[in-house]
């Protein structure tokens, strides 16, 4: 059985959602161990042998919640040289992918990122990794001892398998060396009502809303809906909402019950992120829009009037 | 010389290096060639990111004096790339360039532009957070730990005082306060700041600045094995196409009735 090594991101000293996902892929490919480190770590233990880890290496040194990627870097690197794993999996995520950037320039080996599979073959690891906007998707073997492979968020389903994983004091002391860049202040500016991530609608914005100030109309949608707002990148490198609503390649990936693409014409940095939505309506003035070709209702029309209209129709549907 | 490295105010000046390279035109369509690789016939740019990252170097240069040196990994075209950063102010260029790079993994990218910016032994690199066509930022993490700098990341604001460099670095729902010592790497988000447009007089004056050009023998740099080995190239599952309508007063209805059908409401 090949070993394969999971880097679990803690989040306020849970397990980040999208490590539970490399979880259910990580046991069909061999034996799982991982490393948790910082805050919370010996207590993400229990859900992980939920998950199906058979070890957990742990250490809750502080440093490693304060110090971005330098001694997250030298605890992997030190357990690989102990362990070997033949594959080590990272989500693609901000704080995963720094970490797995200096692992893979430290080891010499290359890495592979953006995956949304994995699968085992002839004792290697190929990594399947959407391109040109999703629409292909190339196969990629991993060169790399270890291989070290990110995938994106939302490609696997969080299941539990049952168990309970052995817990390893993993040791290190962190360098002084290593604590350069240092997390002073944790500002939080604003809190979301529906996080993206988790909605079971997001009705996102792109440049055809016209401006930041239409965004309310979506505002007033999504809270009809009980849904969130998203945005393309587009917009957000326009200054119009803030990063956190971004979603597509470099921003968040969603899966949600309903995606309203509003104004977006459907670049493949958008459409990577919320392709795999259950169902897709695209509002837009150009029918030839790469989003209509993708939709399941494309409407063509005057967003600016479309939205405010039905924000009152699904209101007056639900106290009807 | 300790004076050459001072400015007016008494601080140390500061020996940026902003990393840049050009992309397929954003506003472009990107079209695929039969190889199924992404056709570079497109018209390129500057990468917009990058564009940031040049801009937040000059504005650090002009509160605290020093150079602005950008770096560049590609073809003999990514000189345009160079001289648009030049017109902007940057002082002067190097271009890394060797047919042996075509298809560069981000390993052997970090790899050769560690290399080229050793030499130039700065105080601060910068990076754009991700390029606008691979969109995937490795290449900085791995060049920060090739360099040995810390790094400090999805900067949406930079403030030097004296050797110490701090971030404000864009999280999920807020920000970080990050600090490290120079030298340090650091990646901007394109919120850093509004890249000028280059003036005639600096486009004028870019043409006789620096540009370098070296190879990877002259970095002393071996090919590395790449990453990964493409064995196939499939079409994405897609989505089977749905309807599309116009809207004659009836759009609101149907969308109702999919919500409807997709129990949302």
């Amino acid at each position: 059985m090949p070993s394969i090594l999971v880097y679990a991101e803690l989040s306020g000293g849970k397990v980040a959602a999208t490590s539970l996902e490399l979880m259910t892929k990580a046991r069909e490919l061999g034996d799982v161990y991982v490393v948790a480190l910082g805050s919370g770590a010996k207590e993400a233990a229990a859900s992980l042998g939920k998950h199906g880890a058979k070890v957990v290496h742990v250490n809750d040194d502080k440093a490693f919640d304060d110090y971005i990627a330098e001694p997250a870097t030298d605890a992997i690197a030190s357990l690989y040289e102990k362990e070997k794993p033949d594959l080590i999996l990272f989500g693609f995520t901000p704080d995963s992918r720094e970490v797995a950037g200096r692992l893979a320039a430290r080891l010499g080996t290359g890495l592979i990122s953006n995956a949304n599979d994995v699968v085992s073959n002839s004792g290697g690891f190929v990594a399947k990794v959407p391109y040109f906007g999703g629409a292909k998707v190339a196969s990629m073997k991993a060169n790399g001892k270890p291989a070290i492979v990110l995938v994106r968020p939302k490609s696997f389903e969080v299941s539990e398998s049952g168990g309970a994983a052995e817990v390893k004091q993993l040791d290190i002391s962190v360098a002084d060396s290593s604590k350069r860049a240092h997390i002073t202040e944790r500002v939080v500016e604003a809190s979301e009502k529906v996080k993206l991530e988790e909605a079971r609608v997001v009705i996102s914005g792109g440049r055809g809303m016209g401006g930041p100030q239409n965004f309310p109309l979506l505002e007033d949608l999504a809270s009809a809906l009980g849904g969130a707002v998203g945005a393309s990148r587009a917009v957000v490198d326009a200054g119009w909402v803030p990063y956190s609503m971004q979603v597509g390649q470099t921003g968040k990936s969603v899966r949600p019950g309903v995606y309203i693409a509003v104004g977006i014409s459907g670049a493949m940095q958008h459409t990577v992120g919320m392709k795999t939505s259950k169902v897709i309506i695209a509002i837009n003035k150009d029918a030839e829009a790469p989003i209509m070709k993708m939709a399941d209702l494309g409407v063509v029309g005057d967003a600016l009037k479309i939205v405010p209209a039905l924000t009152a129709a699904v209101k007056a549907k639900k106290n009807g | 010389m300790p004076l050459f490295r001072r400015s007016d105010n008494g601080c140390s000046a500061l020996k940026i290096v902003v990393t840049v390279k050009q992309v397929p035109d954003p506003n472009s369509t990107l079209t695929l060639e039969a190889d199924n690789t992404i056709s570079r016939e497109k018209e390129v740019v500057l990468d917009p990111g990058d564009e940031c990252g040049v801009e937040e170097g000059l504005q650090l240069k002009e509160a605290h004096g020093g150079e602005v040196v950008i770096v560049s990994m590609g073809p003999e075209r990514a000189k345009d790339g160079l001289r648009k950063g030049l017109s902007m102010g940057a002082d002067r260029g190097v271009l890394i360039s060797d047919p042996q790079l075509a298809g560069a993994d981000a390993l052997l990218t970090a790899r050769v532009l560690a290399a080229a910016i050793k030499a130039e032994e700065p105080d601060l690199v910068i990076c754009a957070t991700e390029s606008y066509d691979g969109s995937t930022g490795m290449v900085p993490p791995m060049l920060a730990e090739l360099l040995g700098f810390p790094q400090l990341t999805f900067a949406k604001k930079v403030e030097i005082d004296g050797s110490t460099v701090k971030v404000h670095r864009q999280t999920a729902d807020g920000y970080q306060v990050v600090e490290a010592s120079t030298p340090a790497l650091i990646t901007v988000t394109a919120a850093i700041a509004e890249p000028r447009y280059a003036s005639l007089k600096g486009i004028m004056a870019a043409r006789s600045k620096e540009i370098k050009q070296v190879s990877l023998g002259d970095l002393g740099v071996e090919k590395s094995e790449p990453a990964e080995t493409i064995e196939g190239v499939v079409d994405a599952e897609t989505r089977k196409a749905g309807e599309v309508i116009e809207d004659d007063g009836s759009a609101v209805e149907r969308i109702v009735k999919v919500l409807a059908e997709a129990k949302v409401i």
